[in-house]
């Protein structure tokens, strides 16, 4: 019995670490969302393309670690100026449907080149951390290290947001885009800008992964529904709610896993998100 | 309701698998006509701008419900069709009430389907003993030591039966396209997916109609799936219940054109042709290749003609 | 004559395919307060939209100061000494005062005297000071005019347009808006000023401008047009 339970505390560590690091994905794209008002489907696509560059710079080309990280979070911030610039800007005044189906059509770009290029095995990056032992309680240096860097990279975005001129406007214009004129902001170049940090932040998720999995062309699904579950789950937008429900998601999967088998719990994080939605389909802060 | 042009449209159509006599081409026509029904059917919810991506789970309930009660229970699809098309109908609602009654609509909505395709997948690969997980399944066949064809197994070698099976479902697809047109004027149409306020106040229901188009779209798209799995012999949860199954249906309807009655048709023939004319004319890494290219010409197809081949069309001919 | 602060020559504009200005000429000399008044659609928030660029202008032409603004991007208009106080306030409502404020001051030569304009709005609406760490969405109609006109001002503005600052506000408050804008006034600011409120407004400007259905039908010192029984009769006496 004694046993057990420290199991399951190692399940609920687990989860809270895993928690980590997908609330700094969701916060990447509550941030678009909440700027721009365009969800990224492909945003876990974008942190695969982030995960091979990791891998290509590190393993293959020799570079140190943390120069291939620098590189991933430039390489994913770049492609998301491009992403807003080439495919968001030409239908952001369209139909706000269009804005997400043509993020979809990149979804499938990006996954289908990706197999093209670098064909669908796994790749590992070959470096195995060891786990931190608490007395029976195991809990994996590689998981430890990606949900500390997250909640130091949140807690950046936060400060960012909330002591920076450029942050304020980045507040500032999903409340009020039109005036953002009169105060000599150039929305063009918000958007750009935040879609440069979304972007970055995909790209740093990229790296908190790489760590613990391996890369293929299509891990991407792995993580996108999950991503896109927790930001609808806290209210699309909502930066906090995002936080929390990602926390929430991640013990469902954690201890669900434990208990029955790791897809059940992803069932059951599952299950329990449309749950919600008949509950509270604006999210868990969401106002009505 | 029927003109003349279409009882010899569907005619010519009948006719094609007595013309047809390379078994290849007949394969093409037979997946052409079922991606149709499919694609009309998901058409319906999105012309009303409800963008669904969970028609992937439909397709998967379709498919799963039928082949597994086959395999594990001897029911014939015959009868577990029904079984399969009410549980697309009742996880339609399931879905489609909350949302609706809350007004949850545009990235909210497809968000939601979305994750409901990603249960429904994550369910079939949980339950690999009985799904076989993500390798997929084969309904047990009945034709061997001389046997060609079973109704009761809804098995046939030769595929012009399923052909005309897809065509006969085609046609009704077509004709309730119709009959939601004519039970709705123009305007409420309209005020349904651009203005629910409106559309309340010209005294259309707007939570039920939304239900009623849903629930009639995921039934379509569940015996699209079981036909599917049935005329392939082989289902696995990327091919029938995938986020990748579910977008392939919004880019086929949009190249071909959401708001035109035959645009969902135009659609499956034009990314039909093009997966089959690149795996020709290129071979064997066609996998990724055509999907390569759907990605950029959906891309383009929104940016620059976003009411799909067939809109364009018929735009410039009635100029 | 010195050239004039603001000049406009038979501006035209609108929205889409609807007109609301049909040769707008007017100006605004340095050290003025002017005021454009008029009834309710007759063009008066159009008016100064085209002037911040907010919408294009179809035909004539805006000079600040000499500058032709007609081909100046929206938001360098503000660059140029040019700061707005929008109608309805429209303040950032999840915004706290001060980060309101300092939306204001966003470009990058009035971040350098960040501080320094902070004090000065604080010392001209002491309520502001109290409230700084308010959301703006959540005060009363009065105290967002006065953050609103904060948040203008915070630029360092040479003119400061404001559109309707007393619309939405009790008739006690609206007294004390307009005592602000004396205020303002005696700070040595230029002030265009766009007001239903035609009989408070005329005790505060040097003159006025009266705009029906997109064109200037009368102009004059705030007295002539006091004085006026056109006016009189259609605004004032009530």
């Amino acid at each position: 019995m004694q046993v057990f339970d420290i199991f399951l505390l190692e399940a609920v560590l687990n989860g809270i670490l895993f928690g980590g690091v997908l609330a700094l994905l969701a916060l990447g794209l509550n941030l678009i969302f909440g700027v721009i008002d365009v969800v990224w489907i492909c945003y876990a696509e974008l942190m695969m393309l982030g995960m091979y560059t990791v891998y290509f710079l590190h393993k293959v080309h020799g570079l140190p670690l943390f120069v291939a990280f620098a590189g991933a979070i430039v390489v994913v911030s770049a492609l998301g100026v491009v992403l807003h610039q080439f495919v968001i800007r030409p239908v952001l005044n369209g139909e706000p449907i269009n804005q997400l189906l043509v993020t979809g059509g990149v979804l499938t770009f990006l996954q289908a080149a990706a197999t093209l290029m670098f064909g669908i095995e796994f790749r590992n990056i070959g470096i195995s951390m060891p786990s931190l032992m608490v007395g029976e309680i195991s809990l994996p240096w590689s998981r430890i290290s990606a949900a500390l860097t997250a909640l130091v990279a949140m807690l950046a975005l936060y400060l960012f947001l909330k002591k920076t001129y450029l942050g304020t406007a980045i507040r500032a214009i999903s409340q009020d885009r039109a005036i953002m004129p009169l105060m000599g902001v150039a929305p063009a170049k918000i958007y750009l800008l935040t879609s440069a940090i979304g972007g970055a932040l995909a790209g740093l998720g990229a790296c908190l992964l790489v760590l613990q999995y391996d890369v293929h062309p299509a891990i991407g699904l792995s993580f996108g529904p999950l991503t896109f579950m927790v930001c609808v789950l806290g209210g699309l937008g909502n930066m906090l709610g995002g936080f929390i429900a990602a926390f929430i998601f991640a013990q469902l999967i954690s201890v669900g896993g434990f208990y029955f088998h790791i897809e059940w719990g992803y069932v059951m994080a599952f299950g329990f998100f449309i749950v919600m939605m008949f509950a509270r389909p604006q999210g868990l802060l969401g106002q009505k | 309701m029927l003109t003349r042009n279409w009882i010899l449209g569907i005619a010519a159509l009948a006719l094609l698998p007595i013309l047809v006599t390379s078994n290849y081409v007949m394969h093409v026509l037979v997946t052409i006509m079922i991606w149709s029904f499919i694609y009309t059917g998901w058409s319906y919810m999105g012309r009303f701008g409800l963008v669904s991506f969970g028609h992937g789970a439909f397709m998967g309930i379709g498919a799963y419900t039928v082949t597994l009660l086959w395999n594990a229970q001897g029911i014939s699809p015959l009868l577990s069709i029904f079984a399969a098309v009410a549980l697309a109908a009742a996880v339609a609602i399931l879905i489609g009430y909350p949302c609706f009654r809350f007004r949850i609509t545009g990235h909210y909505f497809a968000l939601v389907t979305l994750a409901l395709t990603e249960v429904v997948r994550s369910v079939i690969v949980a339950m690999r003993d009985v799904t076989g997980g993500s390798l997929g399944i084969t309904p047990d066949s009945v034709l061997k030591d001389g046997v060609t064809w079973s109704i009761y197994a809804v098995q046939f070698a030769d595929k012009r039966v399923f052909f005309y099976i897809a065509l006969v479902c085609w046609v009704i697809a077509i004709y309730i396209w119709q009959r939601i047109d004519q039970s709705m004027a123009r305007y409420a149409m309209q005020a349904i997916s651009e203005e629910e306020d409106a559309a309340s106040s010209v005294g259309v229901n707007v939570t039920a109609t939304k239900l009623k188009i849903t629930v009639l779209s995921a039934m379509m798209t569940a015996f699209g799936g079981a036909l599917y799995g049935q005329y392939q012999q082989y289902i696995n949860p990327e091919t029938v219940a995938s986020l990748g199954v579910s977008l392939q249906m919004v880019f086929a309807v949009i190249a071909g054109g959401m708001f035109v009655k035959l645009g969902p048709t135009v659609g499956a023939v034009f990314t039909l042709l093009l997966t089959e004319g690149l795996r020709v004319g290129i071979g064997n890494k066609i996998n990724a290749l055509d999907s390569t290219i759907y990605g950029i010409l959906l891309i383009l197809f929104i940016i620059y003609m976003p009411k799909g081949i067939l809109g364009k069309a018929l735009e410039k001919i009635q100029r | 004559m010195a050239t004039p602060m603001l000049e406009l020559k038979n501006v035209t504009a609108g929205y889409g395919s609807f007109q609301a200005l049909f040769g707008v000429s007017l100006t605004v000399n340095a050290g003025e307060a002017v005021a454009v008044i008029g009834p309710n659609g007759a063009g008066k928030s159009t008016l100064l939209r085209a002037i911040s660029k907010l919408i294009n202008v179809t035909a004539g032409e805006i000079v600040l100061e000499g500058r032709r603004l007609n081909d100046v991007e929206p938001h360098r208009i503000i660059e140029l000494g040019l700061s707005q106080v929008p109608e309805h306030r429209r303040l950032f409502p999840r915004l706290t005062v001060e980060e309101n404020l300092r939306m204001g001051a966003y470009l990058p030569a009035a971040r350098a005297k960040f501080s320094e304009r902070l004090e000065m709005v604080y010392g001209l609406f002491p309520r502001m000071k109290e409230r700084r760490h308010q959301l703006a969405g959540t005060m009363s109609g009065g105290e967002q005019q006065m953050c609103a006109i904060g948040r203008a001002l915070m630029s360092g503005p040479k003119l400061l347009l404001l559109d309707e600052p007393s619309a939405g506000l009790a008739p006690v408050i609206v007294q004390s808006i307009f005592e602000l804008v004396r205020k303002i006034r005696k700070q040595g600011y230029t002030v265009m000023i766009v007001e239903q409120n035609v009989h408070q407004v005329l005790k505060v400007v040097d003159r006025a401008y009266l705009l029906e259905v997109g064109k200037i039908k009368a102009s004059g010192t705030a007295q002539e047009l006091l004085a006026s029984d056109e006016i009189q009769k259609a605004y004032v006496g009530l």
